[in-house]
């Protein structure tokens, strides 16, 4: 089991109704993590429409996640 | 202002979000330079439609130390492809009304042709990389996250 930090952030935070929780798991990569936490809080985006983002810094989907880490899946950006 | 003027003053390049209004004016002459032949500034701002609904206002929600390093990158990137002298990037956060500037692009370079292309490069790749969203108000009343929708076929627009 993994202990997660995870934040969200737009559309995310609005639908899960938090900036933040920590949570533990037995998700191993972010993709994992991201399916386990749109069957539970129902988002709406699907996986392929998600980045992530470990400790401030994008990674691949299919990342190792350690104990402790901190994740933000990324919706798509729309800035400018 | 006087806070954003010397951080542009002092770097050439910084990206920044900022939640204070933008003072386009006072930006671009923090950009002085006699090295500089050329100066291209962009300004984006808030509209008042959208893919035919009538836009009320914005709200831009950043994802703050990561927009900062992608936004770093994007203007390194534009130092490595092209001959500048200074290359900044400033977005606004929060809630912005119509006709409010919402991102400030400013390059400087010995020649046009640099400073436009590069400048065209750094408003492109920040509205495709950097995590920043931006959520509608419309005038009857409905919001919309912009890009977010999984349905209809503006969902994966990046205009």
């Amino acid at each position: 089991m993994l202990t997660l930090h995870v934040e969200y952030f737009a559309i995310l935070r609005e639908q899960r109704g938090l900036t933040q929780e920590t949570l533990t798991t037995t998700a191993a990569t972010p993709t994992v993590l991201y399916a386990e936490l749109r069957a539970r809080h129902a988002f709406t985006l699907p996986a392929d429409r998600v980045r992530a983002a470990v400790n401030d810094e994008f990674v691949a989907a299919t990342a190792l996640l350690r104990d402790g880490d901190r994740i933000v899946f990324i919706p798509p950006v729309a800035g400018g | 202002m006087t806070r954003e003027m010397i951080t542009v003053d002092l770097a050439a390049m910084s990206f920044r979000i900022s939640s204070s209004v933008l003072d386009p004016t006072a930006l671009s002459r923090a950009l002085a330079d006699e090295r500089a032949g050329a100066c291209v500034t962009f300004e984006g701002w808030v509209r008042n439609c959208n893919e035919g609904q009538p836009v009320l206002s914005l709200e831009y929600e950043a994802y703050a130390l990561l927009a900062d390093k992608e936004g770093a990158r994007i203007l390194a990137e534009a130092h490595a492809k092209f001959p500048l002298l200074a290359a900044h990037c400033i977005h606004r956060v929060g809630l912005l009304q119509l006709g409010a500037l919402a991102i400030w692009v400013g390059v400087t370079a010995e020649h046009r042709g640099a400073a436009f292309d590069a400048c065209r490069y750094i408003i492109d790749e920040a509205k495709a990389r950097v995590p920043i969203w931006k959520k509608e108000h419309y005038t009857g009343g409905t919001t919309a996250w912009i890009n977010c929708a999984t349905r209809g076929d503006f969902a994966g627009d990046t205009r």
